[in-house]
């Protein structure tokens, strides 16, 4: 154990999954998405990313807030329940 | 060049997730920017709160830039000796950074038991952006009333009741509190108006000297709201002219984000559980709406757009 | 080189700075050490030294830019008293938890109410238990010595904690007296930098002061009280190189004709020039008397002091501090419970004086010497507190 509780691996939450918090689940309707990138300014976790042009949520982290959904200028996103 | 779109903003993320801020919290949204405008070559110092133990459940890290944590009431201290160790370091070439030092409290660890070391960094004119994320109480520790609590609030220590329609001191103007000081720059900012804190960051880290930026915070637990709806009623508290928008410059304050109507604060009041009580208290209601009307005057704000036109 | 110049106790500690050199020294005024920070506040602006002082606004904030500092790679100091040290309380812990090597001058004074400004040990006993290394000087050269050393035991890899250099208010921290100096070059050279095991870095991002659950809490403070315990190894070994730069010897404790003494008190800074003359006088009426200094309080050399009163009839202990309540002093509790973990049986006594700048004369500690000449066929431990000098 390093000394003075010293975290050398910096971001390491990421190994902390968080879909076990959820009870409902967004789903990005990519036929009318726009790539505008709102949910992805607005998401707390982040569990959003850009991946090839395209906002992909990362479910391992989506606490299931729902912001995105709210947020959405094309109210393009969905909470269905898990 | 200012940022006029999401698309224009930084990508590179500093904050992990798997964090453990509560699902809707809106505070990694303002800390997820501030970071990745800041990049890589700063310095995180964050006073006790929510975001300091949601973020370091040792031995992990959300964090993927230097940050540390001392106590509740010192960060602004903190953060004056990291800016003096990076200076007189670089300064005998025991390193080559010029780093930034950004320093995280809530507003207890600000405006309450952290004003007199805020006040010392910001009087001294040390080089740190102090960045509050104002959630209007003691959330941490399960929701007590601070000095920036607004009037008519429940929390835990200021509960409605038979003698009592909850909070009964207006908010503390933490911004004058810091313009008294005369540091480089100070503004407001809401989650909700994304691309106006983003320069807001920018404007701070450019000026060499103390910066603040207060940020209002909506919190599920505190505010008793739904969870989706926290940028929401940021937005709300800013279309109802309880929290303008502005930054405070060479001396003069300038409105930065205009609201041509305003809604009434009822409209913001009515998502949030802290305030139903106030529903039916048509007295207390005026005294809010009044003191509204009189922040958006100073702003030059529009008239109030009553939500059934 | 050497030279010899007339200083006080705050100047001495101020002038070892300035050659350490110091990266960041946040200060805060506080009789009686106030004077330590003017002079390096004026060393910094004639240019003779190399340090951003952050003149914070109190002892709170003095110590956690220090701490703040520190984590950040540069060798920090501070100084206080008294009351200042009681406001640093809280970061104390937080500095030594987090293994941050800060050093800092304590000229000690009593606490208030009532407000009093001059010399007992209580301030830093109110601190004896927040991991920090505590380290007493006698004379104005000690505090000059001890600080040369502070941060060599403080910065080393199998310390890593804080060194706290107390010495007497006013009269160590006022008195001047002549201090051999050390040159520059050679406390360079003596107290040259070591790589840190870890300090806010852009390129290899840490993240300091995480909350820790019950899973890991107890480890990482048994590591800390752990390195404490094993500093005095760190300690003696930068104790002999500072003897073979100087010839000037240091121990964790002072032996002063302990040796063959039946009659020992222990005592703590300044008041053992006292008892070194009381002990002479009382040597020349035929009293085998003696002394024992305790020069390192934190870590508490308990085995090391055992050894040396092992022979004793009886031993006195000298507390210039209150534990009200308690039934004893502070260092009479330490002294008590090394003494019954070693199984030595011998009689102890506790010795309550010089509280609140009462002065400590030398017929005083004859008394003291002969309390312990009556009690030697008495029971182990006295059942009551000694106040010597207290008017009832």
């Amino acid at each position: 154990m390093d000394i003075g509780t010293v975290v050398r691996d910096s971001g390491s939450t990421i190994h902390a999954k968080k879909s076990g918090w959820r009870s409902t689940q967004p789903l990005i309707d990519y036929k009318r998405c726009t790539s505008c990138g709102w949910c992805w300014a607005y998401c707390p976790e982040p569990a959003i990313r850009l991946e090839g042009g395209k906002y992909i949520i990362d479910y391992s982290f989506c606490k299931g807030c729902g912001i995105c959904a709210v947020e959405c200028p094309l109210h393009c996103i969905s909470m269905v329940m898990e | 060049m200012p940022y006029r779109a999401i698309k224009q903003l930084p990508a590179e993320e500093y904050l992990a997730p798997g964090h453990d801020m509560c699902a809707g919290c809106t505070v990694p949204i303002t800390v997820r920017l501030l970071t990745r405008i800041a990049g890589k070559n700063t310095v995180v110092v964050n006073a006790t709160g929510c975001l300091e133990v949601s973020t370091t459940p040792y031995p992990r890290s959300a964090w993927k830039i230097p940050w540390l944590h001392l106590a509740f009431e010192n960060a602004a201290a903190a953060g004056s000796g990291v800016s003096a160790a990076f200076k007189v370091l670089k300064r005998k070439g025991l390193t080559d950074k010029d780093v930034k030092v950004v320093v995280l409290g809530g507003d207890g660890g600000t405006a309450d038991i952290g004003l007199q070391s805020l006040s010392g960094a910001f009087e001294r004119g040390d080089d740190i952006t102090y960045v509050c994320y104002d959630n209007e109480a003691y959330m941490n520790t399960g929701i007590q009333r601070s000095g920036t609590t607004p009037f008519g609030a429940w929390t835990t220590t200021t509960p409605p009741g038979l003698l009592s329609a909850g909070q009964r001191t207006w908010k503390k103007d933490l911004m004058g509190i810091v313009i008294a000081h005369r540091v480089k720059y100070a503004a407001t900012a809401s989650p909700s108006h994304i691309i106006d804190a983003a320069n807001k960051i920018e404007k701070a880290f450019s000026k060499g000297g103390p910066a603040f930026i207060h940020f209002l915070q909506p919190c599920v637990p505190g505010w008793k709201i739904d969870p989706s709806l926290g940028v929401k009623i940021a937005r709300l508290a800013v279309q109802s002219g309880l929290w303008p928008l502005y930054e405070y410059e060479d001396g003069s304050v300038r409105t930065t984000v205009q609201v041509a109507k305003r809604v009434p604060v009822v409209e913001y009041f009515k998502l949030q559980g802290r305030f139903k009580h106030l529903m039916n208290r048509p007295e207390e209601l005026t005294l809010i709406q009044n003191y509204a009307d009189g922040l958006a005057a100073k702003h030059g704000y529009g008239p109030l757009v009553p939500a059934s036109q | 080189m050497t030279s010899r110049l007339g200083l006080s106790g705050n100047t001495a500690a101020a002038y070892a700075v300035r050659q350490l050199d110091v990266d960041v020294v946040p200060v805060y005024p506080i009789t009686p050490s106030t004077t330590i920070m003017e002079t390096l506040a004026q060393y910094a602006a004639d240019g003779r030294m190399d340090a951003e002082i952050i003149t914070v606004e109190s002892e709170h904030s003095a110590i956690s830019a220090a701490a703040a500092a520190s984590a950040a790679g540069a060798r920090t100091f501070t100084s206080t008293s008294s009351q200042g040290l009681l406001y640093m309380h809280e970061v104390l812990y937080v500095t030594s938890g987090l293994r941050l090597p800060v050093v800092m001058a304590v000229a000690n004074r009593a606490i208030s109410a009532p407000i009093n400004i001059w010399n007992d040990q209580s301030d830093v006993f109110a601190e004896r238990d927040t991991g920090w290394i505590q380290i007493h000087a006698e004379s104005v050269q000690d505090v000059y010595d001890r600080m040369v050393q502070a941060y060599r035991i403080a910065e080393d890899s199998r310390v890593r904690l804080p060194v706290m250099v107390n010495y007497d208010g006013f009269v160590l921290s006022h008195a001047h007296g002549p201090v051999t100096i050390v040159a520059d070059e050679e406390v360079a050279h003596f107290a040259r930098r070591v790589a840190s095991p870890f300090r806010l870095d852009p390129d290899s991002p840490i993240s300091l002061g995480a909350i820790v659950w019950p899973d890991h809490y107890f480890e990482v403070k048994y590591q800390a009280a752990r390195a404490l315990e094993d500093s005095r190894r760190v300690i003696d070994e930068v104790q002999n190189d500072f003897r073979g730069m100087t010839g000037r010897k240091y121990e964790l404790l002072r032996p002063y004709m302990a040796e063959d003494a039946d009659f020992l008190l222990l005592a703590i800074g300044s008041v053992c020039g006292t008892i070194k003359t009381a002990a002479r006088k009382m040597r020349s009426e035929g009293l085998k008397v003696g002394l024992i200094g305790l020069d390192v309080y934190r870590p508490f050399p308990g085995k090391e002091l055992m050894r040396l009163i092992g022979g004793a009839k009886a031993v006195g202990v000298l507390d210039k501090a209150f534990l009200p309540g308690s039934m004893a002093g502070p260092a009479y509790t330490d002294v008590t419970s090394a003494l019954c973990r070693y199984g030595v049986n011998v009689p102890v006594h506790d010795f309550v004086a010089g509280i609140g700048g009462r002065d400590i004369k030398v017929e005083d500690v004859q008394t003291m010497y002969r309390v312990l000449e009556k009690a030697k066929d008495n029971a182990r431990f006295d059942r009551e507190i000694h106040y010597v000098g207290l008017r009832r």
